[in-house]
């Protein structure tokens, strides 16, 4: 009760002697806010992606099947759809067809993709929002390409993609499987590639052994194959990022250790007379100990909270020149907020922590000095 | 509490070269309940010997008794927590901290102790009051004229009620006439029961009906008193 008291005291000695600074003070808490806002934004902008990004893929076929020629990917005849035979485990199996095509109106690529489950007329096409955006068209419009032999063909906008997938579909356009074949030059039959469903992931590796065996000229993709991949894209995106932050953090650290270890003649003065008129070296120590709590714990929930509204209502837009060079189309997407109990621990850890320390070291110094020597 | 030292010394700097005997054998006697005087050149060793009477540091040998209690023995913790149930401090330089209000320059020395915040305001604007300084409670002290401060610093030596009133030069920043009014507060304090220990080498203060007795310190010795 009484500990609880003293400590309401010393908070509130504190943070009218905060206010005495202001100008210092705001401008630390500033750059202390605005440290943990960056780290704090590419932690959840990275682990928000992840989880998107593995949600798409969960739901991808388990195999992909390509064919290759002189090593590289070649089109798939139809009638290896029957030549894979009967495989113990495959609960599915299906010719794709995509490809990609060049914009040069807009200077970007798109994806192109047959799907016959949505039932396309031949001169309708459906658009990932990103291509609508750039293009400056919506449902109804037509949109004009220039296909592979120079002839332009239109398409009617049936409807936007959703925009909740946007991170995967901004520049994608679906379209009937004639009109494809006949704009993008498919005409022989073959498809890009097949997939396979596959119920018992135990099996995939057999299955996949099969494959190579009966079809010696194809190669078959396992959907594991593709999350390391990205797993590995986006890490190395994150370490572009983290690099960049390091710079910042060093600032931080200097300004902070100076700030913390510069301690004035004014503030040895004034720890002079607290001791002088009765507060301990303990006293003094935990009234420090608040300072540095207290600017440090407003500047990462400051910090933390807004990077909680940059990445998840945003769109992380500041990140956008690091992260754009995936996809020409920037995604205006909106992650799913994801907070990690760990990744808040670690951050708090690594900004709260040595701060703290760093304001108290210097006072420890400063306090065990004798009290009489405000009578000098 | 009667205070009493003997033969107490002090040096600082011991066993260097600089060594330097500030306070060399005083034995005295401080009567409860009366103003006492300290006076003697610069460079005496009043301040010095003030310090050690009031805890803020130890004599290099000899022994200082408050009451039953010898200090010169206690731990540090318990140094600190007589100085300040028992001592309170007025100093040259007022060491008011600045950008702080009166008032809360004044609550600062009962911060570590957590009394009842209720009480403790009340006490703290009687004192204010008491020293016609009610209506300055919210001004930040660095406003403050001379003798404002001097009786902020007052008063704060008196909110946690000490015993004892340690004085250092309390009037070598005040003009005479502050000097006179000064003596007249060290006067309330001791109608109302208070053991004050001043230095000084200003005769408005020495020579101060106000006060009972005067020693005089000459080159760490007492000569008179
Ligand atoms: N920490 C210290 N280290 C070394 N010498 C010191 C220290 N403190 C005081 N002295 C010396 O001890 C002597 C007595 O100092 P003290 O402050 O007690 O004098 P004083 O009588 O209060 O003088 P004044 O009237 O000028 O305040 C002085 O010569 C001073 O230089
Ligand atoms: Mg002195």
């Amino acid at each position: 009760m009484e500990w609880i008291r003293r400590q309401r005291y010393l908070i509130d000695f504190i943070l009218s002697s905060l206010l005495r600074r202001k100008g210092k003070n705001f401008g630390l808490l500033l750059v202390y806010t605005l440290v943990v806002f960056m780290l704090a934004s590419v932690m959840l902008f990275t682990h928000a992606l992840k989880r998107e990004v593995g949600n798409v893929l969960q739901a991808s076929p388990e195999i992909i099947l390509q064919r290759t020629e002189a090593g590289r990917h070649a089109l798939i005849p139809a009638d290896y759809l029957e030549k894979i035979g009967r495989l113990r485990g495959v609960t599915g199996r299906k010719g794709r067809l995509w490809g990609y095509f060049y914009d040069a109106t807009v200077k970007a690529n798109y994806t192109l993709m047959v799907a016959d489950e949505r039932e396309l007329a031949d001169t309708e096409v459906i658009v990932g929002s990103a291509i609508a955006r750039a293009r400056g068209v919506g449902p109804g419009d037509y949109l004009t390409f220039r296909s592979h032999d120079g002839i332009a063909y239109s398409f009617m906008i049936r409807e936007l993609l959703d925009s909740d997938t946007e991170l995967f579909s901004a520049d994608l356009v679906l379209m009937s499987e004639r009109a494809f074949r006949v704009s993008q030059g498919v005409t022989g039959g073959g498809y890009t590639d097949i997939v396979l469903s596959v119920s018992n992931p135990r099996e995939l590796s057999k299955i996949a052994e099969k494959l190579t065996q009966r079809l010696p000229d194809t190669r078959p993709i396992l959907k594991q194959e593709i999350l390391r991949t990205y797993d590995a894209i986006f890490s190395w995106r994150q370490g572009i990022l983290f690099v960049l932050l390091a710079g910042a953090i060093m600032a931080f650290v200097i300004f902070a250790w100076d700030k913390a270890s510069g301690l004035s003649a004014e503030e040895k003065r004034e720890i002079g007379i607290l001791k002088a008129i009765g507060w301990e070296t303990g006293d003094v120590l935990q009234m420090k100990f608040w300072e540095g709590a207290i600017l440090s714990v407003t500047a990462f929930f400051t910090g933390y909270l807004l990077a909680y509204l940059h990445v998840f209502y945003a769109s992380a837009s500041l990140f956008e020149p690091v992260l754009k060079g995936w996809a020409v189309l920037y995604p205006a997407f909106r992650l799913a907020p994801v907070v990690d109990g760990l990744q808040i621990a670690t951050l708090f850890f690594f900004t709260v922590f040595p701060y703290v320390v760093a304001t108290i070291i210097p006072i420890w110094q400063a306090s065990v000095t004798d009290p009489d020597a405000v009578m000098r | 509490m009667r205070i009493s030292l003997q033969d107490v010394h002090k040096v600082f700097n011991q066993g260097r070269p600089n060594a330097y005997p500030a306070i060399r054998g005083v034995t005295l006697t401080i009567e409860p309940n009366q103003v006492t005087c300290l006076k003697g050149a610069s460079g005496s060793g009043k301040s010095t010997l003030l310090s050690m009477i009031g805890c803020l540091s130890r004599p290099t040998s000899g022994r200082i008794h408050l009451g039953e209690r010898m200090l010169s023995s206690l731990p540090e913790r318990f140094l600190t927590d007589i100085r300040r149930h028992t001592f309170g401090f007025i100093f040259q330089q007022f060491n008011l901290i600045s950008g702080l209000t009166v008032l809360e320059n004044v609550l600062l020395p009962a911060y570590p102790l957590a009394p009842d915040f209720k009480q403790l305001k009340k006490s703290a604007n009687a004192l204010l009051e008491r020293f016609g300084l009610q209506h300055k409670a919210q001004s930040p002290v660095q406003w403050l004229s001379g003798g404002e401060a001097q009786r902020v610093a007052i008063c704060r030596a008196l909110i946690n009620d000490p015993q004892i009133l340690i004085a250092d030069e309390p009037t070598a920043n005040l003009d005479t006439r502050l000097s006179h009014a000064f003596m007249g507060q060290i006067r309330q304090l001791r109608e109302i029961g208070k053991t004050v220990l001043i230095t000084s080498h200003d005769p408005v203060v020495f020579e101060s009906p106000v006060v009972d007795r005067v020693i005089e310190l000459c080159d760490g010795q007492v000569v008179e008193g």
